[in-house]
């Protein structure tokens, strides 16, 4: 049945090479932990995908309860964690999640530095590489203050005073995160849902295009 | 393949112990979201409890008058009082009758005799549609069925609302 509908769509579509191109690839010997157990380190990459992957989903279903309003934030958190069923589990991917991204992130990104797989021709694949270590951290920084409790509130308030820190145009930039010169409220709400929801994981998605593809075109770096 | 004995080949078993493993993965990770997703389909809902309109027996008439109450709505994370009305009469029985003022049309609010030219009737201003004393609905005007009712209990020669449930003759 699953094969007969595969068929119908390969015949007229041609997929078995797209799928091919993406999936069907030989693992190198010095990669796959079958053959060096030490090859467990050419898995952190993939794993911080598979947790991205989760935060993505849980992420989406979190919205389904939350709102990004000053009165009912904290409120439709605690909805979602006391009252709904397995929001608490869905909830504790998403916090438990966040941290195991960076944790993984960085795994992978000594791995690469370690081996000196960052070298011609893969710089550019390591500059991408930095982006998205920045688009995940401003992912952490943004989702920190969405269940506006104290942590959440005080975080970001030491956050924003960073920002301020740069020089020349330091309070500009806190303006523009928190949409106000003094209050971090309403609008910084707002705004971190808007970045952490929509802008931030925009830009993940494409550098993660660009990483991936970067990988396929240029192979995984040989052995040491 | 040996003998008749149909063996599995050492790629079939590998494919099926990763399509296992990798499904029950996946069925982890999503079960839990797709049960919070449709917790509200499955959430019984609580039974709403009488309220006290502010309304003595003894002052309903013949004629339909229309009494407003507040109830305490919980919607999620957000309590809020919310305005019910009804229309509230003795039948030639002298049984209490309190009728939903929500159109069975769209939706809108209708009102007795709410048009000069319908006495004796209820009216909607929305598109026209007339219902009889009783609640049934006027053949010919584009509502499909009697206006809803109210459940209802006397307590202390007071009047009490409950639920909305269609009407008895619907």
């Amino acid at each position: 049945m699953l094969q007969k509908l595969y068929d119908w769509i390969d015949e007229r579509v041609d997929i078995t090479p797209i799928w091919r191109d993406i999936a069907d690839h030989e693992v190198p010997e010095h990669v796959n932990p079958a053959h060096h157990f030490s090859a467990f380190v050419y898995c952190f990459g993939g794993l911080t995908f598979f947790v991205v992957v989760i935060q993505i989903l849980s992420g989406m279903f979190l919205t389904m309860y939350y709102v990004h309003d000053i009165e009912n934030a904290w409120r439709s958190v605690y909805y979602l964690q006391i009252d709904v069923a397995h929001g608490q589990i869905v909830r504790g991917m998403h916090h438990w999640g966040a941290s195991v991204v960076i944790v993984m992130l960085f795994l992978h990104t000594l791995r690469v530095f370690f081996q000196g797989a960052y070298k011609k021709p893969r710089e550019l694949n390591w500059m991408v590489g930095v982006l998205l270590f920045f688009t995940i951290l401003g992912l952490g920084f943004t989702g920190y203050l969405l269940p506006w409790d104290n942590k959440a509130y005080f975080a970001t308030q030491v956050g924003l005073e960073i920002a301020e820190q740069v020089p020349l145009i330091g309070p500009e930039i806190k303006t523009l995160l928190a949409g106000d010169p003094d209050i971090v409220g309403a609008q910084t709400l707002s705004r971190f849902f808007a970045i952490h929801v929509f802008f931030l994981p925009g830009a993940l998605f494409a550098l993660m295009a660009i990483h991936f593809i970067l990988i396929r075109r240029q192979g995984i770096s040989g052995p040491l | 393949m040996s003998g008749d004995k149909q063996q599995v080949s050492r790629r079939q078993f590998l494919n099926y112990t990763l399509t296992g493993v990798g499904g029950f993965m996946a069925a982890g990770i999503m079960v839990p979201m797709l049960r919070m997703a449709v917790d509200p389909v499955l959430k019984t809902s609580g039974h709403g409890d009488f309220a006290n309109v502010n309304l003595a027996v003894d002052d309903i008439t013949k004629d339909p008058q229309r009494v407003e109450w507040e109830i305490e709505q919980v919607d999620g994370w957000y309590k809020s009082n919310v305005k019910k009305a009804a229309w509230v009469y003795k039948n030639d029985e002298g049984d209490i009758i309190a009728l939903s003022p929500i159109c069975k049309h769209l939706g809108c609010v209708v009102t007795w005799e709410g048009s000069d030219q319908h006495p004796n009737e209820f009216f909607c201003p929305c598109h026209d549609g007339r219902y009889y004393k009783s609640g049934v609905n006027v053949e010919g005007t584009p509502p499909t069925a009697p206006l809803d009712m109210y459940e209802k209990k006397v307590e202390n020669g007071m009047l009490y609302l409950g639920e909305v449930k269609p009407h008895k003759e619907a």
